[in-house]
């Protein structure tokens, strides 16, 4: 069976693809996955899933059908507007 | 997708997974370059475990242990990367066994003394870590991530291999002849280690983004790095003609290709004898592996 193993190299860190193992059952695994990610101390936690069991989606951006720029960032320019709110407020133009 | 597609999508940058659509040949020619890696740091082993009984001190026998450890274990990690490529782990130890497929030169050759295993863990983990961490960068994605592990652990082993230099530099007359004597025998291997020369362009893992460096470039850089670090010691590198340009190119002796070219097609000096020692330890293992896994199915 192929497990895939995902490493946490600290607490509270996001969990990262290390690599994939071949194991006859999950004791096995579990040690493999310990020689080859935690011998040093590298790794906080590990996760050890059988490769089958990882549902992958690919592409899995919801497409731009409509304009939903208010989702990022770049959706807002608040430069102009507060250059205007400022004029109107009397207030010194910093930035 | 085309073939031409693929070459335009992977040199763009695009990076390619296990079970994604690929190109016959760039499969196989994964299939053998990162064979031929896994096979390099099973055999790669061999030179160092002759040491670990004589190693000189208890902290040295266990450092040259571990590295040991991490070496078999980066073949395990190769391996895997291969089999899922389509070639069994089991197919890739037979091929190696029987001397049909490659490993790298450096490995065919002996290691007489105790600066030998210096200089293998400092130069040759040196000139290899190089080579891997432009692989870091590999159009083949699950390839590059275990690299970034690999070059991790090899950047232990050459800490090891430079205090391991620097202890016998400190030492006797003795042990510094030891040093430069090893340096005089790995030197020719190490420059021949990255390679011949070719043009980048001419070479189809090149185009591919399987490598992301051309041969010379990675001797360059090895020589860069290195070179003023074995001056700084008092070592001889034996190559008159080594200098450094006012470009900073370095020129130096045409490295032997012939020799290269011979001892990676099985005929160098020790290539019979470790390939013994491994079909017999597989020989004389097999009843283990038999054991747990039925033990564990």
């Amino acid at each position: 069976m192929i497990y895939e193993v995902f490493r946490q190299e600290r607490e509270g860190q996001p969990f990262q693809h290390g690599g994939s193992l071949e194991a006859p059952n999950p004791t096995f695994a579990e040690a493999y996955a310990r020689e080859f990610y935690a011998r040093r101390g590298e790794s906080f936690s590990l996760w050890i899933v059988p490769r089958d069991a990882v549902m992958e989606v690919r592409e899995p951006y919801v497409a731009d059908v409509f304009d939903r720029d208010y989702r990022r960032v770049d959706g807002y320019s608040l430069k102009m507007k507060l250059k205007e709110a400022r004029g109107r407020a009397g207030t010194p133009h910093t930035r | 997708m085309t073939e031409t597609e693929f070459e335009a999508y992977v040199q763009d940058g695009g990076q390619v997974e296990a079970g994604d659509p690929m190109p016959e040949a760039y499969r196989k020619a994964l299939v053998k370059f990162i064979e031929m890696h896994g096979n390099s740091e099973l055999m790669g082993v061999l030179p160092e475990r002759e040491w670990i009984l004589r190693a000189p001190t208890l902290q040295r026998k266990l450092a040259l242990t571990s590295k040991v450890q991490d070496e078999v274990g980066h073949a395990q990690l190769i391996y895997r990367v291969v089999e899922d490529l389509g070639k069994p782990r089991e197919a890739c130890l037979e091929d190696l066994v029987a001397g049909k497929t490659k490993f790298h030169n450096v490995f065919h050759y002996p290691t007489k003394t105790w600066g030998d295993v210096g200089v293998i863990a400092w130069l040759v983990d040196a000139a290899a870590i190089i080579s891997q961490k432009a692989l870091l960068k590999c159009s083949y994605a699950p390839y590059a991530r275990i690299m970034k592990k690999i070059c991790w652990e090899e950047s232990f082993h050459i800490l090891h291999g430079r205090d391991v230099i620097l202890t016998m530099m400190n030492g006797t007359e003795e042990q510094r002849e030891l040093v430069q004597e090893a340096l005089a025998r790995w030197w020719g291997p190490l420059m021949q280690f990255h390679g011949n020369p070719i043009p980048a362009e001419d070479d189809a893992m090149y185009r591919w983004r399987i490598k992301s460096q051309a041969n010379e470039e990675a001797r360059q850089q090895f020589l860069d790095g290195y070179v003023p670090q074995i001056w700084e010691l008092g070592l001889t590198v034996p190559d008159p003609k080594l200098r450094q340009g006012k470009d900073g190119i370095w020129e130096y002796s045409e490295p032997d290709w012939e020799e290269l070219k011979w001892v990676v097609t099985g005929h160098g000096p020790e290539t019979e004898r470790r390939l013994g020692f491994r079909r017999t330890s597989r020989a004389e293992t097999a009843w283990v592996r038999r054991a747990v896994l039925a033990n564990a199915a």
